[in-house]
């Protein structure tokens, strides 16, 4: 058993409100580390702070590591390194656009009226889109309206 | 005298409950069905930044969570009373999201510099989450503080009722000086001052006019427990399930 391995089961763990997306691709385990004595430690970190998934995300990477024979593990939410929407994987955000929910756009470090405003379609791929409402059905979520094809689409906000 | 940064933690953490609590009594009842959603998904995000400062204050020995935010009196909270006036008409709701949400962005920005490493990391988070709770409001203070006579009218009897008590926001404790002589925060003097130049700006841009300041009096007194008779019913509303049975696993 490796860290590598850890994470690869890990990777079964999907997010309960976009259940295509794996924890891994969202970027919110943040660490993996095996001790000597074999105790398994996994850091994870929220995306929103008030998001009600963040315990059962966490519950569910318990319970697969108890199903593959980890009885000795801790698992613990951190704000040392807090997320950022950068941290989604080039395949999480292959899969949110599958999912039809917009990918956050990358950015510097600094959000600004541009880039929370900026939301490509996902479902023509148009960038002529405008922001209806920064807060959609789940925390993570932004509403916005395609210009082009006149749909309304949601996103995953950058933060 | 109480640790400067449980001083500082209560007064943050209760500010976030109960406008959070506040804005979740909007739930159903929007104007529209977007500022519903809206004003619930701040409701979300504030319990959770309550949770992460209680949280901070549990790790300095004070109780459980659960525990502080639902077993105590008003008289025990350290928010200010803006945030417990009952949500109003949505002019009023809208007016106090403003000015609250514009001095929270600022102090979780300046927090983010503290010397309490713990703090500072929830500053980190949590400021990215407020710049959507300004970006909302400063839209629609613009959006409707240009619009018809009676929009310019019920918002600006709102920021005439809310102005005396949003300057409380920056009441001061006993803990003040040791607070900013130890770095944990800039202080409030420098705080309600960046404060009045971002509020300015947006309502400038409307037709809107800011009082004189300096002829206002704030409405002081909820940092040192001193409430208005509309913060124990709220109190009691929130913890009607939990004090049933406190020891109930959820």
């Amino acid at each position: 058993m490796t860290e590598a391995t850890i994470l690869s089961w890990l990777d079964e763990v999907k997010d309960p409100e976009i259940p295509v997306v794996s924890l891994v691709d969202l970027g919110v385990i943040r660490r993996v580390q095996i001790a000597p004595d074999g105790h398994v430690s996994v850091w994870m970190t929220p995306t929103f702070s008030g998001c009600p998934a963040m315990d059962y995300m966490r519950r569910d990477v318990e319970r697969v590591l108890r199903e593959h024979g980890v009885a000795n593990h801790t698992v613990s939410m951190s704000l040392e390194e807090a997320w950022s929407s950068n941290d989604v994987t080039e395949r999480g955000r292959q899969a949110l656009r599958e999912f039809r929910l917009s990918p956050p756009p990358p950015h510097q470090g600094i959000i600004d009226l541009d880039i929370l405003e900026y939301a490509e379609c996902p479902h023509c791929g148009s960038h002529n889109t405008e922001l209806r409402s920064p807060f959609g059905p789940t925390l993570c979520r932004a509403l916005h309206y395609c210009l082009d094809c006149r749909q309304g689409f949601e996103q995953f906000k950058p933060v | 005298m109480i640790d400067p940064k449980k001083d500082l933690l209560y007064r943050l953490a209760d500010d976030q409950l109960i406008l959070g609590h506040r804005n979740s009594e909007w739930n159903g009842l929007g104007p529209i069905l977007e500022e519903d959603i809206a004003f619930s998904s701040m409701a979300q995000d504030k319990l959770g930044h309550a949770l992460q400062l209680y949280s901070l204050l549990h790790e300095l020995g004070e109780a459980e969570p659960d525990t502080v935010a639902f077993t105590r009196n008003a008289g025990q909270f350290h928010c200010c009373q803006l945030v417990e006036l009952p949500i109003g008409d949505y002019a009023f709701s809208l007016m106090r999201h403003f000015l609250f949400d514009h001095a929270e962005l600022l102090r979780f920005e300046a927090l983010t510099a503290s010397s309490y490493e713990p703090l500072a990391q929830v500053a980190r988070k949590l400021k990215g989450e407020l710049k959507y709770h300004v970006l909302h409001a400063n839209t629609w203070i613009r959006q409707l503080g240009t619009s018809t006579d009676e929009a310019i009218e019920k918002l600006q009897a709102a920021l005439d009722l809310t102005l005396p008590y949003a300057l409380a926001l920056f009441e001061k404790t006993e803990a003040e000086p040791a607070i900013i002589a130890e770095g944990i925060f800039i202080g409030e003097d420098a705080l309600r001052q960046q404060w009045l130049e971002n509020i300015s700006r947006v309502l400038s841009q409307t037709a809107l006019e800011l009082p004189d300041v300096t002829t206002i009096s704030p409405v002081e007194g909820g940092r040192h427990g001193v409430h208005t008779e509309f913060l124990q019913p709220l109190l009691d509303e929130m913890a009607e399930v939990f004090r049933l049975d406190p020891t109930a696993d959820w």
